[in-house]
């Protein structure tokens, strides 16, 4: 699928003679080849989940958190270059509290996937700019219910029952389009979330990988935070025996 | 260039001022809370405050919350300019905030926002440009009791009891003579309500609607207002203009 863009790729200000602009494209490629990042909207609020990929064995476990908090109704997973998710956590972060500070209330997370990926659209509109190498999924609940967003390298977003970017994210749509996620509370959600990032973890080419979860749901009282120890550890065990089970088929 | 026009004849102070868009300058307050008085408690901290906003020597309102929760380890009361404490407590709510997104376990203790209002109060100070309180900081983290005060000009000092305004005069003697380590909850709520009535009965601007909060290592609450019984049943008080007939 991939076409070489000769001569028309060599800056973010140029389209190709069929209309597409190659280093946005590229951007993206950097967003694919990432760990796999799941985010999925249940009843009663949102879930997000991130594989990530361990480099080396001296890492501390739990560190290179990958889902940052927005506020405290929001969160935000990252896929891709991890130094320019940083960036537009911080963009979003200040967004969202000036939003509070000029309209008193909590920034409606439609507000914030809008000036979010606004940001992201600039970076691809001059030449001595680059794109951002990374694609973020954001879950928030405000007066509207919880909500899910994605925002990818070209600066398009869209709203989301369920959604995955990286490395697994084919296998990974598929499972969450067979989950009912209008029926399902956010405690399953969790155990759902760890089986399909575990189910998508491609042994063979990547060694090790750990499992980050968050959630925003009524029993997290609205507030974006990490899924509590003891319901990960379930969901870890959940996930490993359903792939237990698959292998044994 | 906005010129004051009140001031006199330009003085070292404000040639120093006038050429920057801030002029910004030791303020008056407005609108200003009275004292608040605090205690350590076996089980953590307990703070009383009144309710009462005056306006120069007019008691206006009298539904004002002088006692806040901060996270959840602290609370702080204030006295003085109400819009200033206002303003703190939108700078504590972006601290605590950015604190809680970290989502890394951890949170602000007592004596960690203690010290932020010190920093903040002094550095506002040192431009000419103080908020005009005096804030008490209490508050329990991991058994840890810590109960500390700062003002306007950034004077800042823990103690087992503290007050501001009034109450420094009035209740703190009252305290150091009755105060001990092992009050317990009750004890501590009489004590501070003998303070109270003292600071109701003696301070102008004190306004009999009270709340008194409570904090500890489970968490925090801050009571329903309330009001003091008072007497008012003296001898001396009785017939008050005989021997000055015509007077009122």
């Amino acid at each position: 699928m991939s076409s070489i863009g000769t001569g028309y790729d060599l800056s973010v200000t140029t389209f190709s003679p069929d209309g597409r602009v190659f280093q946005i494209e590229y951007a993206a490629k950097a967003v694919d080849n990432s760990g796999t990042v799941v985010g999925i909207k249940c009843k009663d609020g949102v879930v997000l989940g991130v594989e990530k990929l361990i480099a080396s064995k001296m890492m501390l476990p739990g560190s290179n958190r990958r889902i940052h908090a927005v506020h405290r109704h929001s969160g935000m997973a990252v896929a891709g270059l991890a130094a320019d998710g940083r960036q537009i956590v911080a963009r979003a972060k200040s967004e969202a509290t000036n939003y509070e500070s000029v309209y008193g209330e909590p920034i409606p997370v439609k507000e914030l996937a809008d000036r979010v990926a606004s940001y992201v659209h600039l970076c691809t509109l001059y030449w001595w700019l680059r794109p951002f190498g990374c694609g973020v999924i954001l879950g928030g609940y405000d007066r509207d219910g919880p909500q899910l967003y994605m925002v990818e390298p070209s600066g398009v977003s869209h709203r989301y029952f369920g959604t995955s970017i990286g490395k697994g994210r084919q296998a990974a749509k598929t499972e969450i389009e067979k989950l009912k996620l209008s029926e399902m509370t956010c405690r399953q959600g969790v155990i759902e979330v760890a089986k399909i990032i575990y189910g998508v973890h491609d042994e063979a080419k990547d060694k090790a990988f750990e499992l980050e979860m968050s959630w925003v749901c009524d029993e997290s009282n609205r507030q974006h935070q990490k899924v509590p120890d003891d319901l990960l550890e379930e969901a870890k065990a959940a996930a490993k025996a359903a792939l237990e089970e698959m292998d044994a088929d | 260039m906005i010129v004051d026009s009140s001031s006199p004849a330009p003085t070292k102070n404000s040639l120093l001022l006038s050429s920057e868009a801030d002029l910004q300058r030791t303020q008056t307050p407005y609108v200003t809370g009275t004292s608040v008085i605090a205690i350590k408690y076996k089980d953590g901290i307990l703070i009383a405050a009144d309710m009462g906003g005056s306006y120069g020597s007019t008691l206006r309102y009298k539904n004002v919350e002088r006692i806040k929760p901060v996270g959840k380890h602290s609370l702080i009361g204030a006295s003085g300019e109400i819009s200033d404490f206002q303003e703190i407590l939108r700078y504590l709510d972006e601290l605590m905030l950015n604190d809680s997104m970290w989502d890394d376990g951890n949170s602000l203790g007592p004596k960690e926002v203690h010290n932020y209002l010190t920093r903040v109060m002094y550095n506002r100070r040192n431009k000419f440009n103080p908020l005009w309180n005096s804030l008490i900081l209490g508050g329990v983290k991991n058994g840890q009791k810590y109960l500390g005060t700062v003002n306007m000009i950034g004077v800042h000092y823990e103690d087992n009891h503290v007050a501001t305004g009034f109450g420094n005069h009035l209740a703190r003697p009252i305290l150091r003579e009755e105060w001990n380590e092992n009050l317990t909850f009750e004890e501590g709520v009489k004590l501070l309500e003998k303070c109270m009535r003292v600071l109701l009965y003696r301070d102008r601007s004190a306004v009999n609607k009270l709340q008194i909060a409570k904090i500890t290592d489970e968490g925090f609450t801050i009571s329903q207002p309330y009001s003091l019984k008072t007497q008012w049943k003296f001898k001396a008080f009785e017939n008050p203009t005989v021997g000055a007939e015509g007077s009122w």
